[in-house]
């Protein structure tokens, strides 16, 4: 206990504080100033709004790949089961590039997409695209093992009492995996907001189009704003934490039926 | 509603879990499929259910095929053993689930939940979760669960498998009741031949996949058709003699040839309460030394051993043990007043033998 509290605060508390500290020899004027600009708003939005729809994708894909994951047994399964956790392994700055390749008008798919009026290298959607890329496996890898002890019992019962199998889903199997889904909805946002080496390649990183907030942040740094820097990670910081407790709160109201 | 399974086979890959069952279940009965782990009865359980396809035969409910009829149109109540309940729904959502589906009015719902709720004692419970209940509380929310949408037939696999010795009892009492309140054909799966016997109308007895047996549990107890239903269905002593000198033999005990040919090896059956015992040691034919005493409340189970080493159980009302100042260790004479022919030849443990044989050498006395 004494040792988990220590190492949590070495690790997380400390550099918090740090920061929570260096940011308090601001004005309030001055940081609202920078925090609350035009520019950083702009990358608030587009990082919290690209890692809500990633998350949202992630939420839906990521159930359907747990489930044929652990439903059903073909050829291959397990090398699809290990490619899973590739977005864990890979650089996401490789991630970035091989994404940004794929996908510009001259990539392999790209070169399809772009004539149909597809672009996904340097825009929105090619960092939601991104974000959707490396935030992948916490979905995944939090379903699996609900779906797995999920008792095939469960929608048989369903099926002797008249409900067919969208409806199973959606009363019996969804409400079971609501906890589990949020938790992965939850890491998988967490993990998109805080990505930065994807994006990067990907993005044009326009100010005010197709700039995430980690950006406007390395461009104060650039410019040894410390100070300006940090004000904008503290606007990160205070909302990313919001949200997960929110998603706690709500997460903890959809177990409520466990012990 | 009538139930009929005509020489229906299921295998699963290459193994074969029922193979050629025919039954017939009529309505209001309440049947048990009785048998070891792995006899097949709740293959035979889940086909008529629904939730598998037989791989050939006929399942016909009401003379009508119902083979291709999927699970949701059958209107059966299914028990599942673990009872599956929906653990993120209330008592009353579980048992109005099938109601809802159907698109029942609300109001109706509200009625026939509550007349649930009471019947099987869970008034006041209704808003409560699953985990919130005891082992007894959740299979009576399944069992009323599976009932609520009025279902023809009531299925249930090893319905008192998961809860303690006492509560059992009180559910298998409590089942019987039920059953003949409602009158809703039942079947259920058990692998307790006591559970089978005490609640059952008709037993039907399987194994490895093969029915052996179907019968009133006093039908099956007294004349089981094979040596495996003989032994499943309470305990028997079994002995294998030989033709020797015009009577079947083993060591000192001796039995009617039945005109079988000289060097003929028979296997016979007895149950314990065939076996006489006395005291007195020359009342009965026969010598033993009771060497062990398993007392079972109003009834003693007792091990004989004879002198050449043969053990035979037998069966005594603890106050004529009394009466006749027995304890472990007593020398006593005995006799075997009734036995079945189990088989005969070399192929023994054939049962197509056995059913042959055993059909009226019925012997009384020695």
């Amino acid at each position: 206990m004494g040792y988990s509290i220590a190492y949590l605060s070495l690790v997380v508390l400390i550099p918090l504080a740090g920061l929570l500290i260096r940011v308090s020899a601001m004005s309030w004027a001055d940081f609202v100033r920078v925090a609350f600009s035009d520019r950083a708003l702009a990358a608030y939005r587009l990082t919290f709004g690209a890692s809500f729809i990633a998350a949202a994708i992630n939420a839906v894909l990521g159930t359907l790949l747990a489930w044929v994951l652990t439903r059903y047994r073909f050829p291959g399964r397990k090398i699809l089961d290990a490619l899973v956790d590739f977005p864990f392994a890979l650089p996401t700055a490789v991630a970035g590039l091989t994404l940004a390749n794929l996908f510009s008008q001259t990539g392999w798919l790209g070169q399809f997409l772009v004539p149909l009026g597809i672009h996904l290298a340097y825009t929105t959607g090619g960092i939601v695209l991104a974000l959707t890329f490396v935030s992948l496996p916490f979905v995944v890898r939090t379903l699996q093992p609900v779906l797995e002890e999920f008792e095939v019992e469960l929608e048989e019962a369903a099926a002797t009492l008249g409900a067919g199998r969208w409806c199973t889903f959606r009363r019996v199997v969804f409400p079971a995996l609501l906890p589990a889904l949020m938790t992965g909805f939850a890491l998988a946002f967490a993990r998109a907001v805080g990505e930065y080496g994807s994006v990067l390649f990907i993005s044009s990183n326009k100010p005010y189009v197709s700039e995430i907030t980690p950006q406007v942040i390395m461009g104060w740094l650039d410019q040894f704003e410390y100070a300006n820097a940090m004000a904008v990670a503290v606007v990160m910081l205070s909302a990313s934490f919001a949200i997960l407790i929110t998603i706690n709160v709500l997460e903890r109201w959809a177990s409520r039926f466990q012990r | 509603m009538s139930i009929e399974l005509r020489q229906v086979s299921k295998r699963f890959g290459s193994v074969s879990a029922v193979e050629d069952v025919s039954l017939t279940v009529a309505d209001g009965e309440l049947v048990a499929l009785l048998g070891p782990s792995g006899g097949g009865k709740t293959t035979v359980l889940r086909m008529i259910a629904g939730l598998e396809v037989p791989t050939s035969g006929d399942l016909l409910v009401r003379g009508e095929r119902v083979n291709d009829v999927p699970v949701q149109k059958r209107n059966i109540g299914f028990v599942f053993q673990s009872y599956a309940l929906f653990k993120t729904m209330s008592v009353f959502d579980n048992i109005a689930f099938g109601l809802k589906i159907r698109k029942t009015p609300p109001a109706e719902i509200q009625t026939r939940v509550d007349e649930l709720l009471k019947l099987f004692g869970l008034d006041g419970l209704g808003r409560r979760l699953p985990h919130q209940l005891s082992g007894g509380q959740r299979q009576r929310v399944a069992i009323a669960r599976a009932l609520a949408p009025r279902p023809s037939v009531l299925l249930l696999d090893e319905p008192f498998g998961a809860v303690d010795a006492k509560i059992r009892q009180e559910l298998r009492e409590w089942l019987v009741r039920l059953h003949r309140e409602l009158h809703v054909t039942t079947i259920f799966v058990t692998h307790d031949q006591e559970e089978a016997m005490e609640v059952s109308n008709r037993i039907v007895i399987f194994s490895r996949g093969r029915l052996e047996q179907i019968g009133t549990p006093r039908e099956v107890y007294e004349q089981p058709k094979n040596e495996f239903v003989a032994r499943f269905i309470g305990v028997l002593n079994v002995l294998e003699l030989t033709i020797l000198n015009g009577a079947a033999r083993l060591h000192e005990l001796s039995f009617p040839a039945h005109g079988l040919p000289e060097g003929q090896t028979l296997r016979i059956g007895f149950r314990p309460y065939a076996v006489q015992i006395s005291r007195n040691l020359q009342e009965h034919p026969y010598l033993a030394v009771i060497r062990h005493v398993y007392f079972l409340g109003v009834q003693l189970r007792l091990e004989l051993e004879t002198p050449s080493g043969l053990i035979l159980r037998t069966r005594i009302v603890k106050d004529e043990f009394l009466r006749q100042g027995l304890e472990q260790g007593s020398s006593v004479s005995f006799q075997i007043r009734e036995y079945r022919v189990l088989s005969t030849g070399a192929n023994s443990l054939s049962p197509e033998v056995a059913t042959v044989h055993s059909a009226a050498n019925f012997a009384e006395g020695i």
